[in-house]
């Protein structure tokens, strides 16, 4: 077809690894060039953990269409295990931080293994609860433990965490989390969630994808949870209490369940707002709660609903829009209407 | 010795989480949300009794009458601004919805009272001796009240006409409006009554614990959930049953263990009872079709 230039597969994929490296240079660029100062730095990469945790959540709240309120425990248990990993080797900064967010990472996914077997036999609220059991459970364990510092929190983490390695997960979180969802895998992750009866009566293994989807949501909150530790370098296991799923959640859910863009413009918003709300600071949760139901009330299906953006897409719209605006819109429907007979496949 | 006292300890503990999961346990049966504002509920009943005793002078039943009243009516504003705009939305933008008003509550009472925390005047002080230790009547007036409100509550539900047409809307929300029930009223009926319950709870709490500050909500609130859930949510005698089971393990592990793990162990009970039977312990399981 003419109007799929960019969004063919090849293209597609050199133009957006041609756009990420871009930003993330750009963004390396103005930090360490003094273009930002270091409050703004830090709230960058503060941007970036959020994303990495809406991002990873949206697997297993949006896609696989549970509800799991235990989010933070995954990225406790990341933060922990990547920051005594840290400590306890002495290698180069280089090679000791990749791999300090992997162990991070396999450790939460573990554990997300030994919860979600038995977690995802249940359904709607009762699941719900039961994460938000095992959280909870999680944060007085690691509070009650010598080898994470009890609850007086582990101190003396090395600062590894810069804008670069932020980014840099944030490309890879998005990148395997949307492929996913596009393969053979995400597609029995999506029928799970349309119907689980149905997709089961299908022959899909409904139990195994979930197991995989929730683990892969919890293997990106504990690499988050890793550049978490590396970026305060005191942790305090009181962080990573229900309220912190909660706030995850709602990240998830204001951008759009089931959107990644959505994701990643709700945990920036959401990050970004008590900071620019500092001037009336004893407002500002209330403003912020406020919002939330508001937003609620008249968006029930978040900011972005079920929308996501593609660059390569985009980009052919906008093509096709110069070269003929009139014809524009029949276009788009006949694209969409063929996407709609190939079924869904572009 | 000690054994008995740790038992009365729980069973009072167990009595008010049971008088709060039954609001939560009400409130999911009706309209399917866990209304996590509920917890900060009781906050605002504490907050009302302590504001009509230290500030305005009045006598305590004063007080009482009045916090019950006015959560009973704040729930029903809650519910009728927040939650019935959304009722035939997602459920999840419910739950989001739920949070942000509890968010808010606490943050709106943090703004009003400051965060630091406030002494609450026992109003049933005085203790009677058990054996060779002192059980207050605090304690005591707890345990009766609840008990007394539990009945209440299962007549007000199984005899009464209000009380029918809160089963048949849990029922089937179609099907009683179709019979002429007024389904709104219901609904707001039962988060009125939730709302005073919760209130009730808040007072008797206070008179044990003394401590008021604007977070109290958060956590009493969501072991009362838990209660609601492993007793079987959306079942009343389970949410009863759920709230003695937790409150009685928690002052077990308190009293014998470590004060520091009773959170774990309760949460613990609680995956322990969904894994065995996952609809708690009173819960119907639906059959689910495609």
């Amino acid at each position: 077809m003419k109007h799929t230039v960019f969004a063919k597969t090849p293209v597609k994929y050199i133009l957006n690894t041609v756009c990420t490296a871009a930003v993330i240079t750009l963004l390396v660029l103005l930090t360490s060039g003094g273009a930002l100062n270091n409050y703004q730095t830090d709230l960058l990469k503060l941007i970036g953990i959020n994303i990495i945790l809406a991002v990873s959540l949206n697997l297993a709240a949006g896609f696989l269409g549970q509800l799991p309120l235990g989010h933070a425990g995954f990225m406790s248990i990341g933060a922990y295990a990547a920051a005594l990993f840290s400590k306890s080797v002495a290698l180069p900064a280089n090679i000791e931080f990749p791999m300090a967010l992997l162990v991070g990472g396999l450790f939460a996914a573990a554990f997300g293994v030994i919860i979600g077997l038995p977690a995802l036999r249940l359904h709607g609220d009762y699941l719900a609860i039961l994460t938000l059991g095992f959280g909870e459970i999680i944060r007085v364990i690691i509070q009650n433990m010598t080898i994470t510092g009890g609850a007086s929190g582990l101190r003396g983490i090395e600062k590894h965490t810069s804008i670069f390695w932020v980014y840099l997960m944030v490309a890879a979180t998005i990148f395997v989390i949307t492929t996913f969802i596009r393969s053979r895998h995400g597609r029995a992750v999506l029928a799970i969630r349309e119907d689980e009866i149905a997709a089961e009566a299908s022959g899909i293994p409904t139990t195994r994808y979930k197991v995989m989807a929730f683990t892969i949501s919890a293997f990106f909150a504990g690499i988050a949870g890793g550049l978490y530790a590396h970026y305060l370098s005191i942790l305090d296991a009181a962080n990573f209490g229900f309220m912190k799923s909660v706030e995850i959640l709602v990240m998830v859910v204001l951008g759009g369940l089931g959107s990644i863009i959505g994701s990643v413009v709700a945990a920036t918003g959401l990050t970004l707002l008590p900071e620019l709300l500092r001037g009336f600071s004893d407002y500002r949760m209330v403003i912020y709660s406020l919002l939330l139901v508001v937003v609620m009330i008249f968006k029930p299906s978040g900011l972005f609903g079920k929308y996501d953006f593609s660059l390569g897409g985009t980009l052919d719209s906008a093509i096709l829009w110069l070269r003929s605006p009139n014809k524009f819109h029949t276009v788009r429907e006949k694209i969409a209407k063929l996407k709609s007979k190939k079924g869904g496949k572009a | 010795m000690t054994l008995i006292y740790q038992l009365i300890n729980g069973l009072q503990l167990g009595a008010i989480y049971a008088l709060v999961a039954l609001g939560y346990s009400m409130v999911y049966g009706i309209v399917q949300l866990i209304n996590f504002a509920h917890g900060d509920i009781i906050m605002v009943g504490a907050y009302v009794s302590w504001y009509i005793i230290a500030k305005m002078n009045a006598p305590a039943w004063v007080s009482v009458v009045a916090a019950i009243v006015f959560c009973a009516l704040f729930g029903i504003l809650i519910e009728k601004v927040a939650y019935k705009p959304l009722r035939r939305s997602a459920r999840i933008s419910l739950l989001i919805t739920a949070i942000g008003i509890s968010l808010l509550l606490e943050n709106t009472s943090q703004l009003i009272f400051t965060a630091n925390p406030r002494m609450f005047t026992n109003i049933f002080s005085g203790a009677i001796n058990i054996g060779e230790r002192s059980v207050s009547y605090a304690t005591l007036v707890t345990i009766v009240i609840s008990v007394l409100i539990m009945i209440g509550l299962t007549v007000l539900v199984s005899k009464t006409k209000i009380g029918r047409a809160m089963r048949a809307v849990s029922e089937d929300n179609a099907a009683a409006q179709l019979m002429g029930i007024n389904v709104n009223n219901t609904i707001s009926f039962t988060f009125g009554l939730g709302s005073a319950l919760a209130a009730v709870a808040a007072i008797l709490y206070c008179c044990s614990y003394q401590q008021i500050s604007p977070t109290m909500g958060s956590m009493l609130g969501l072991k009362a959930f838990v209660a609601a859930v492993l007793g079987g949510i959306g079942s009343m005698p389970g949410a009863m049953i759920g709230g003695l089971c937790i409150g009685i393990a928690e002052a077990l592990t308190k009293g014998y263990i470590s004060s520091q793990l009773s959170d774990a162990v309760v949460f613990g009970i609680l995956i322990i009872v969904l894994l065995l039977k996952p609809t708690g312990i009173l819960g119907r399981s639906d059959k689910e079709k495609v």
